[in-house]
């Protein structure tokens, strides 16, 4: 014990650190915020250094060329000891890392710590933000397999539509004209060097100001942010209601933090690690390309956006969520900070959570995909079949052998990418839908060109048949008064 | 030792140094940029476009679409499979050949050809190709991207390198009449 003392004192002689850790140990934070509120930011860090530590053990057996990192993939899953589960804690802990981001994200934004004087500490969170979800895409990337592949191919597409400089980006992005070597060369230097030094140094400065300019105290409703007085009042908490951060505060965000880390163990031990998925083999195209979780919304959004406004938001869009970001603590820098008083702000939150998983949910189904393999792997349901005449038995065949299944549901099976058919007799009469399916019209394409009339009178026949029985079949009303004398 | 203006030698000498310090910085950040740039300006140096072979055109029935592959031109050894592009070939009649990027000219997921329908679906947001490549329905806004080709001593050979994004004028090659 004696000699520890005397080697720490020898240290504290030469490095001076003992000083003033102390002191920011020891230094007074309001004592509402020694709450289970405020355990998001120092969970963020301790689920960065598990990145840390897990990304450095990857990469002493992964190997960032393209014509390997596959491999070395699966080498770590299957012959280095608990590969597996180091890949696993990586992976689990960038979903957790990017979850508790966003968390401290919106907890910071409804307590109203961004407002004066700690403006800097938000702007350098935005930058935290987009640093943990560059490298959560990057780390996509890394984990090389066909879903990468294609993502990047998704990546290089997106930023070819910005004007004038699309080609060069396109170029720059990929290191190449094609996705490649360089490409994952690029990635893995921006994945293992460029991003993290980036965030390594914006998350000290992070942690610096909120050192400097004290905890964020518990917002009382009817207490105003005003920057003439708002240093005085909050010294003075500090003083006459204040605990010292170690170990009032800090005791919550280590029981926290572990427990985060023991979650990332036991998703990693349960769930194993994330892929990878197919060989990145551009000629394998027997494939169907998906982003991680918190892209996924990304995915639904460039499915739905209507054509002519897909360019403009995902160009114009990220900026205009970047500038409102930064500009937030200067446009409301002082006020109220309850979120108990602040409605729009909660609204805003709430609207932006029910659209974003609204998106998550809808791309985990994906109905505007095609089911590519309905025709040949997915059969009518039988009751739609049985009673028919042999015409309408003919047109079922030339519905599954036309691939009408991959974009068309039968009995729940097959695309959602067109109506489902169940009762589509209800809907269009028998000329409309000879019409519908030889020229198409809405989002569907035209079949003249694919279909002998033979075949397309079958095909009617076979969908005049598709209404439940308790609802008529859609007549044509000139033709009705016709038959009538 | 300060004069009364303010500026003194040893001010001076710093303002020097940085100013030195400055020009070294830009003399060495000139070939860094360079380097960096190194993939947009090459293409406009020599471009990335050569014509290959994707073999004889006897593997191209007529009246069919069929998958063809051929190795990137400007490809390192270190690119493995990704240097080995895939894209399809429809030989209309004669000498009368389309051949198609594999990219959907929405985002670029690959785009699969159901001949029983006579459609190119793309497996990512629903985009949908006639046969002829030009679009049917979903994101995209425009038809497939098509290579220049030309026939070489009965061997299909098409003008290749780069992959074809939204972006990349290569709108205007579909537009180009085929040469023969």
């Amino acid at each position: 014990m004696r000699l520890m003392h005397e080697l720490s004192d020898w240290l504290d002689q030469r490095l001076q650190l003992g000083a003033p850790i102390r002191e920011t140990m020891q230094h007074p934070v309001p004592r509402d915020t020694a709450s289970w509120f405020y355990v998001f930011g120092s969970a963020a860090m301790t689920v960065f250094a598990l990145q840390l530590v897990t990304g450095i053990l990857l990469a002493l057996i992964y190997v960032p060329s393209a014509g390997e990192a596959w491999n070395s993939l699966q080498i770590l899953n299957h012959q280095v000891t608990l590969g597996w589960f180091i890949r696993a804690l990586h992976g689990w802990g960038s979903n957790f890392m990017l979850a508790i981001v966003l968390i401290h994200m919106v907890q910071v934004f409804l307590f109203g710590a961004y407002k004066y004087p700690r403006e800097l500490t938000w702007i350098f969170g935005v930058f935290l933000l987009l640093m943990t979800l560059g490298m959560a895409f990057t780390g996509q990337v890394l984990r090389f397999d066909e879903d990468a592949y294609w993502g990047l191919g998704i990546g290089a597409s997106i930023s070819s539509r910005t004007p004038g400089l699309g080609p060069a980006l396109v170029k720059l992005l990929l290191g190449g004209p094609i996705i490649a070597g360089a490409t994952l060369s690029r990635f893995f230097a921006l994945h293992v060097f460029v991003i993290p030094g980036a965030l390594i140094l914006f998350m000290a400065l992070h942690v610096l100001l909120v050192l400097k300019l004290g905890v964020n105290e518990w917002p009382m409703p009817g207490r105003l942010v005003r920057r003439f007085d708002y240093l005085q009042k909050y010294h003075a908490l500090t003083r006459t209601d204040g605990v010292p951060f170690v170990p009032y505060a800090v005791w919550k965000d280590a029981v926290f933090s572990g427990l985060i880390l023991l979650c990332i163990a036991a998703c990693a031990l349960y769930f194993g690690p994330f892929g990878p998925s197919g060989q990145p083999d551009p000629r394998v195209i027997q494939t169907a390309p998906r982003p991680d979780y918190f892209f996924l919304w990304l995915y639904a959004l460039l499915s739905l956006l209507p054509p002519a406004l897909e360019t403009p938001v995902l160009l114009i869009g990220p900026v205009i969520a970047l500038i409102v970001l930064l500009a937030l603590p200067f446009i409301s820098g002082e006020g109220e900070k309850s979120w108990k008083k602040r409605p729009i702000a909660v609204l805003t939150i709430l609207l932006i959570a029910v659209a974003l998983g609204t998106f998550t949910n809808l791309a985990s189904h994906a109905p505007w995909s095609p089911v590519m393999d309905a025709g040949t792997g997915a059969p009518i349901p039988l009751k739609l079949l049985s009673g028919r005449t042999p015409l309408q038995i003919q047109g079922a065949l030339v519905f599954q052998s036309k691939q009408c299944h991959n974009c068309h549901a039968l009995g729940e099976i097959g695309g959602k990418r067109g109506p489902d058919l169940d009762a589509v007799a209800v809907r269009l009469t028998a000329d409309q839908l000879v019409r519908q399916v030889l020229q198409g019209g809405g989002n569907m394409p035209a079949y003249g060109n694919n279909l002998n009339p033979a075949e397309t009178t079958a095909l009617a026949a076979f969908l005049g048949t598709l209404h439940p029985s308790t609802q008529a079949k859609a007549q044509d009303a000139s033709r009705m008064s016709e038959a009538q004398p | 030792m300060s004069v009364p203006d303010g500026l003194s030698r040893r001010n001076m000498l710093l303002r020097l140094a940085m100013l030195f310090n400055g020009v070294v910085g830009v003399v060495l950040g000139i070939p860094v940029v360079r380097y960096i740039l190194s993939p947009v300006t090459r293409g406009r140096q020599s471009g990335y476009q050569s014509w290959i072979s994707l073999g004889s055109i006897d593997q191209f029935p007529s009246g069919q679409t069929r998958l063809a592959t051929y190795r990137n031109p400007v490809a390192n050894a270190s690119d493995g499979e990704t240097a080995e592009i895939a894209c399809w070939v429809r030989h209309t009649d004669g000498d009368h050949f389309q051949v198609f990027a594999i990219n959907c000219a929405h985002l670029g997921c690959p785009v699969r050809w159901f001949p029983q329908s006579g459609l190119f679906m793309c497996p990512c947001h629903g985009g949908a190709y006639y046969a002829d490549g030009s679009r049917a329905s979903g994101p995209p806004e425009r038809g497939l991207f098509e290579y220049p080709f030309k026939i070489l001593d009965g061997k299909l050979q098409i003008q290749a390198g780069e992959m074809p994004t939204p972006g990349l004028s290569a709108g205007n090659r579909t537009k180009r009449p085929p040469c023969a």
